[in-house]
């Protein structure tokens, strides 16, 4: 059932929200750390458990993958309700606050990418529709 | 009648933001296929997007919530709000490899602190020249360098005035927004092509908008894994800003 993978993805995500609240709580950090990337370690390491021993139906699968393919017109719901108005209107310090913020993180990746065994592109695809 | 044509817009906010990013994925892809598919379709999504935002934030008088503000669109927030955000981003780790994300363990736990560290100095610099010398001002303008979420933590945590406060979500939300257009045109001279370098670029980046939107317009495959790293970032940064670097600031500028 399309549910069963619904049950999964946001058990995954209760789980990680609640370890990332209790760590935000034990460094005292009033906010939430890494939760959504603990749930998301978490549905990688159940799925690989769930799909090895094909307990996981084509239908569930399917429950997860809606979400994942309407992720880009969820962001791009989200680019349409950021707060850019007070990104021009902050003036030349906060913009150049930002830019420059930008530009050293971009130097920055061929540099840190280096440390450990190299990554391998993935392979050339086709235009995919998402 | 202006009513009645309103009204299922307002009543069913979610569903009729289904049929508005509908209709903008759709022109977005007619766009695309007029540059030969040059510029993705997603990426041109989201800059209407962005337009869309801005162009609410000025009709309705405040910026906060862009096009969402306007009742027509008020479903967008619930659709872009960070419940279903995150729902998605996490579904999109259904597939990741286990493998890649280890390959990437030491590099992305380094990206992280590069990434918030040096956020932090630049805001801290740009503060100082722009005469906000003291170090609770400072502070939290670098602190808004990192993520326009850990600005204001900082802020209220070292006593900043809302002026400057608000200076550092500007400058939050000017980084998020630059990372969602420039990521796709960059993404090709930084090696931006793999999982590894996604989690990097994830961990240094950090604004969770930012990056998941930055790599969607770039190769969607590559969102789980920098979205992973960028999760930890804004955490990171509560962590790191109102403490440990705060205190060195402070001692630096006395």
């Amino acid at each position: 059932m399309v549910i069963y993978g619904l049950l999964l993805l946001s058990g995954c995500m209760y789980v990680g929200v609640l370890i990332g609240d209790i760590l935000g709580k034990l460094t005292g950090v009033n906010s939430n750390v890494g939760g959504v990337g603990i749930a998301m370690l978490i549905l990688i390491l159940l799925s690989d458990y769930l799909l090895e021993r094909d307990m996981l139906s084509g239908k569930a699968q399917a429950g997860i993958q809606f979400w994942s393919m309407m992720y880009i017109p969820v962001v791009v719901a989200m680019t349409a309700s950021q707060n850019v108005v007070s990104a021009l209107s902050g003036g030349p310090m906060a913009i150049l606050a930002g830019v420059i913020a930008v530009a050293v993180a971009f130097a920055f990746i061929p540099m840190i990418s280096k440390i450990g065994e190299p990554g391998e592109p993935l392979p050339e695809l086709e235009k995919k529709e998402a | 009648m202006m009513d009645m044509i309103i009204t299922p817009f307002t009543k069913y906010g979610l569903v009729m933001a289904f049929l508005i990013v509908g209709v903008v994925m759709y022109i977005s892809g007619l766009v695309s296929k007029l540059t030969n598919k040059r510029i993705a379709g997603s990426a041109i999504a989201i800059i209407i997007g962005l337009i869309l935002a801005y162009i609410g934030g000025v009709v309705s008088g405040t910026g906060k919530g862009g096009i969402a503000n306007i009742p027509l669109f008020s479903g967008i927030s619930v659709m872009g709000g960070s419940m279903l955000r995150d729902y998605c981003i996490i579904s999109t780790a259904f597939g990741a490899r286990m493998s890649e994300i280890k390959k990437a363990g030491a590099a992305g736990i380094i990206s992280l602190f590069v990434g918030v560290i040096s956020a932090y100095i630049v805001g801290v610099i740009i503060a100082i020249m722009f005469g906000y010398s003291d170090a609770a001002s400072a502070a939290t303008i670098g602190a808004g360098a990192v993520t326009f979420i850990v600005g204001p933590v900082t802020g209220a945590a070292v006593g900043a005035s809302s002026e400057v406060v608000a200076l550092s979500i500007a400058a939050g939300v000017v980084k998020s927004i630059l990372v969602m257009i420039l990521t796709p045109f960059v993404a090709k001279p930084v090696g931006l092509n793999n999982p590894k370098s996604a989690m990097v670029y994830g961990g240094l980046m950090g604004t969770t908008s930012g990056t998941a939107a930055g790599l969607a317009a770039t190769d969607a495959r590559l969102v789980p894994y920098g979205a992973m790293t960028a999760t930890f970032y804004t955490g990171l940064g509560c962590l790191l800003c109102p403490s440990v670097l705060f205190l060195i600031t402070k001692a630096i500028l006395g």
